[in-house]
């Protein structure tokens, strides 16, 4: 089922272990917006790819693509009690959050090699982490 | 059975079996370190029982059968963890599995390879891997790990933990990874292996026990992956390398402990047992046809072993195999082992050309053995001012007592002349 692991021969047969991963996208936007209208619609096409390739392999648990860090607003409680609102990112780096992946797979070597096929990991890069399985 | 030897059974058990069980143990659950603490109590209910009932037909099922226990009780301990408690459904669920399979003589699967692909994991920090390697497969502890690679035991078994508590957050699966994806996998395994052997290494005269204990725990693992492997080039190659250095190890110092250099150790104490089956491995890891960097290293300490029937090495094949290695890698490491080869065939002063090549590489100011090659080189051309120069570095970065001797004599050598 999952990517690249037909032969499961080595593997002990586990009806437990499924884990969600986040894959999350960080990017320079500036690459993104120097791309030619036909590299843009080769890039959106490879997310389209992308999104349907998890989907048929029934992985896919959701997926968002976020708009630009310049739209972005910070709330934080600071000490005092008092709501601080900011303009801006939380963190402030020329690479941005751009968009996430959430999916549904054995192990860390399954996320990994979705991972790899994300076309976000050749515009920037993307952070695999495990979530956290409900109830424990 | 007396007591002694009873003692030596349940430690060669454990030497055999420890990793094999951790393996089994955490296969589906992947917490390793769960399995650490129920194998420990085991071994220990082990050295306290069999002295005393004499010891199990079968060892590794009887441990196996307490350490069940023992994570029964861990489970209870830890109830308010649900997934604990369902881990360990599963986990009893397959040891009752095996042990009904064949209750006379379980057949634990061996899945320490897996293990080890799990503790050499791109996602596990590179400089713990090796460690991890030792504690989980062959059970080291940290104290002894760290002593062995010369780092701070707090950290070491700080590190450790962490890297346990990745395999099991993280979902690192203990797979062996499948073929397409195997030749780039098995590197970091290999690498781990060799920076075990290299670390034990170090220790010349195997006067430092744990030390001398890490290189032929490297060689075991060597050997554990191409008995499971045996199709993989790269692991023959790595096996082929480390046999070829350890053969040299009678002859890498002299009768009253000084340093001597592999050009000028005398081929016949070098161990042909250890030849022989490298060069084996080596051929059976040629007729596999894909070639890489662990097979190009034992093929160079192989170029050397020709002195031993000529008196001299095979110089060219040394050069061309640099050559290849070089391309291979890039490493600046390479270049002035390649650069030390030139110097036989052609001479210093296109060695010193070949040399002034990697001159600019930040990686080299601090590595001894481009600063003792350069200062050979120096004195051969006539340039003392600067090969003594070159020879202060070297003595200043190296750490073995017996080389920082021998460089301070060639050193020496020079003013005389």
């Amino acid at each position: 089922m999952s990517p690249g692991r037909m032969n499961q021969s080595h593997a002990p047969i586990t009806e437990d272990s499924h884990m969600q991963y986040l894959l999350i996208l960080y990017a320079d936007p500036s690459g993104f917006a120097a791309l030619s209208a036909a590299e843009m619609e080769r890039a959106i096409g490879a997310y389209a790819a992308f999104n349907e390739a998890l989907r048929q392999a029934g992985v896919l648990q959701g997926s968002n693509r976020l708009k630009g860090a310049a739209t972005a607003t910070t709330v934080r409680i600071n000490a005092a009690g008092k709501t601080e609102v900011l303009n801006g990112p939380f963190a402030d780096s020329r690479e941005e959050l751009g968009g996430y992946f959430l999916i549904d797979v054995p192990d860390l070597d399954a996320a990994l090699a979705w991972a790899a096929r994300c076309p976000g990991a050749r515009y920037g890069a993307v952070e695999v982490r495990p979530v956290w399985a409900r109830g424990s | 059975m007396g007591e002694v030897s009873v003692h030596d059974m349940a430690a060669a058990v454990a030497r055999r079996s420890y990793g094999k069980l951790v393996a089994f143990l955490s296969a589906r659950t992947r917490d390793v370190a769960s399995a650490e603490d129920a194998l420990s109590e085991a071994f220990a209910a082990a050295l306290s029982d069999w002295p005393l009932q004499g010891c199990p037909a079968n060892p590794e099922a009887w441990l196996l059968t307490v350490a069940r226990r023992k994570l029964i009780d861990l489970g209870r301990r830890q109830q308010s963890r649900s997934s604990m408690t369902e881990q360990l459904r599963i986990l009893t669920d397959s040891v009752d599995q095996a042990l009904r399979a064949d209750p006379q003589h379980t057949m634990i699967p061996d899945q320490r390879l897996a293990l080890m692909f799990a503790c050499a994991h791109p996602a596990i920090d590179a400089a713990i891997r090796a460690p991890l390697m030792l504690q989980l497969v062959l059970g080291f502890d940290a104290a002894m790990i760290a002593s062995a690679f010369l780092l701070s035991p707090s950290a070491t078994a700080q590190r450790l933990v962490r890297a346990k508590n990745k395999i099991r957050e993280a979902g690192i699966p203990l797979r062996v990874p499948e073929p397409e994806e195997l030749p780039e996998r098995l590197g970091t395994v290999l690498d781990a292996i060799y920076a075990t052997f290299a670390e034990g290494w170090i220790d010349a005269t195997g006067t430092d026990v744990v030390r001398r204990e890490l290189a032929s725990e490297a060689l075991f693992l060597g050997r554990l992956v191409v008995e499971l492997l045996p199709q993989e080039p790269e692991a023959l190659g790595l096996l082929a390398l480390m046999l070829h250095a350890e053969s040299r190890r009678p002859a890498r110092r002299s009768a009253t402990g000084d340093y001597v250099p592999l050009a000028e150790q005398d081929p016949l104490l070098w161990d042909a047992r250890l030849i022989s089956e490298a060069e084996l491995l080596l051929l059976k890891a040629s007729t596999l046809r894909r070639l890489g960097r662990y097979q190009l290293e034992a093929a160079l300490q192989s170029a050397h072993v020709h002195r031993r029937y000529t008196g001299r090495a095979n110089w060219q094949a040394v050069v061309e195999l640099y050559d290849a290695l070089l391309a291979l890698s890039g490493s600046p490491v390479v270049a002035i082992n390649r650069a030390l080869a030139i110097a036989q065939i052609d001479g210093p002063v296109p060695a010193l050309a070949a040399l002034q090549q990697i001159a600019d590489d930040a990686r080299l100011r601090e590595y001894q053995p481009y600063w003792a090659a350069r200062a050979d080189l120096l004195t051969r051309i006539g340039a003392h001012h600067e090969a003594r120069a070159a020879y202060d570095v070297a003595i200043g970065l190296e750490r073995d007592p017996a080389v920082r001797q021998f460089l301070q004599f060639r050193r020496g050598a020079i003013e005389k002349k």
